[in-house]
């Protein structure tokens, strides 16, 4: 008893940092993915001096930053301005505690590729983004800053308006699943392969786009990149950070990114599932294969939904204001409720 | 382990709730309004509904709160200035506090027995329990709430409407 408590304690622990420092790794290196495939769309190498293919290029970012001399605008209100990029980076790298990465494997009671499954999983990922907005509104309140200011109410009335069409988006999966356990609705779609992933096998594709939509505006990305438009508001909410608390900002947004993948990965493609199902056999590789597979999966999927994410920052132009909150309670909104009650009726036709 | 969380958490939740009226910028009554918001959300959790308190955080303190510092934000509220207050609000104010507080004291202390059988503990409300409750055994009410807060929303829209 005692000492299965403390292997208990001790793995979850390091679970906990290595998921930390994974997911670390990777905001570092989706900046690296992005700055090359941007330069490729736009027909330039991108960082190439650092290392093989610029491959050193984040620690090179990471040791620029660190380094830089850190400035305190005067004028600035003083708590919540260093307050607020953490509570952005802090609710950025909480969410990604519920995501399940792989098969449900147990080692001595600890489930080994997801720290914490809990019923009300998708709920808490839905809250914490939700109290994530505060970091960048805050933010851009502390800095005492025209750009800032504007900048965070851009992007508060953005996220609360987006935030609506997100969760309506999130309902006709739950209505499939019956769950809001993560793990539940990977299950339920780990059937036939690709063809019973919600977003085929589930006829959600209207919440998928919905969601995918919303997600863009959430993680204020191209083309609904209108807190930080630098041709209107130089930088918008973090202009008056630099050194490691501009860096927060930067890695929050990125881990928001890839937190955004993992949720649509699982939601909607089936998470750690293979898209081919049982065309090959189970057991495929002996236990590393079994355990490591699962991982191959969701890991491509994720960055599937980077690249997409990069590829319409590489192609789309900006929304107008007026156009995002248009689309964003004229058409996503009616969409997302008329996607609702078609799932609803086609479950109520399916049980009687 | 439940009764150390809920110390912990009730105790934030009166330090921010105290904290809020003590701050003189509106921002920061804000935050701690935020605080005591998310603590209660604890509070609903170790009484087991999980539902509830996910419901609490998304909606008070993400979406509600949200819109109270934008608004702060965007009127650029200043600090609040002290003022000596009105004299009715001293003389029937702290009285009239005093016996809610006396009152609401010996309500709960005289019912104690009828109200003991909710308690911390590991024990779960789900969520599907809750919808049967809410869409199936108290529908009307239910609905009836929901056309109010409908009249609520044409309400505010008519009276923020330009005239014409």
């Amino acid at each position: 008893m005692e000492v299965n408590f403390w292997i208990f304690l001790l793995l979850s622990v390091l679970k906990v940092a290595v998921v930390t420092v994974i997911l670390l790794t990777g905001v570092a290196y989706t900046v690296l993915l992005e700055r090359k495939v941007v330069g490729r769309i736009q027909n330039r190498w991108g960082p190439s001096r650092v290392g093989p293919f610029g491959l050193l290029q984040p620690l090179a970012d990471g040791i620029k930053l660190f380094l830089k001399e850190d400035l305190m605008p005067a004028g600035v209100y003083k708590p919540l301005y260093i307050a607020a990029p953490i509570i952005a980076l802090s609710c950025a790298l909480m969410s990604i505690s519920m995501v399940p990465f792989g098969a449900n494997i147990h080692y001595h009671g600890v489930d080994l590729f997801q720290i914490s499954d809990i019923n009300i999983g998708l709920l808490v990922i839905l809250g914490i983004t939700s109290i994530g907005v505060y970091g960048i509104a805050l933010a851009g309140w502390s800095s005492n800053s025209k750009y800032s200011l504007l900048g965070a109410l851009r992007a508060t009335a953005q996220m609360i308006s987006y935030e609506l069409a997100l969760g309506l988006s999130l309902v006709g999966v739950i209505l499939l699943s019956q769950s809001f356990r993560l793990r539940d609705i990977v299950n339920l779609q780990a059937r036939h392969g690709m063809l019973s992933w919600n977003v085929f096998g589930g006829f959600q594709f209207v919440a998928f786009f919905i969601y995918l939509t919303a997600a863009f505006a959430e993680t204020n990305r191209t083309p609904f990149d209108l807190p930080e438009a630098e041709s209107e508001l130089t930088a918008g909410y973090h202009t008056e950070y630099s050194s490691m608390k501009f860096a927060m900002f930067f890695m929050a947004e990125y881990a928001n990114m890839i937190t955004v993948g993992c949720v649509a990965t699982l939601l909607f493609l089936g998470g750690w599932t293979s898209p081919f199902g049982h065309l090959f056999p189970a057991n495929l590789g002996g236990v590393a294969g079994v355990a490591l597979l699962p991982i191959f999966w969701f890991v491509a999927k994720v960055f599937c939904f980077l690249f997409l994410f990069i590829w319409v920052r590489g192609t789309l132009p900006r929304f107008r204001y007026d156009q995002l909150m248009g689309f964003g309670w004229k058409y996503l909104m009616p969409l997302a409720i008329a996607n609702i009650l078609a799932t609803s009726l086609w479950l109520a036709f399916h049980a009687a | 382990m439940h009764l150390v969380l809920f110390f912990i958490f009730g105790g934030l939740c009166i330090a921010g709730a105290l904290n809020l009226l003590f701050q003189r910028h509106p921002i920061n009554a804000a935050l701690s309004l935020i605080v005591v918001m998310s603590s209660l959300a604890v509070l609903y959790l170790l009484l087991g509904a999980e539902f509830l308190a996910a419901a609490q955080v998304i909606v008070y303190s993400g979406a509600i709160m949200v819109l109270f510092t934008f608004v702060i934000m965007l009127l650029n509220a200043g600090s609040e200035e002290r003022t000596h207050g009105s004299k009715a609000a001293y003389a029937v104010g702290i009285p009239g506090a005093a016996a809610l507080f006396a009152a609401l004291t010996y309500i709960f202390l005289s019912n104690s027995k009828a109200l003991s059988a909710t308690k911390l503990g590991d024990y779960i409300v789900t969520t599907s329990d809750l919808s049967k409750v809410l869409f199936r055994d108290l529908l009307l009410p239910f609905e009836v709430t929901s056309v109010l807060i409908l009249v609520a929303i044409l309400g505010a829209v008519a009276l923020a409407r330009k005239e014409h």
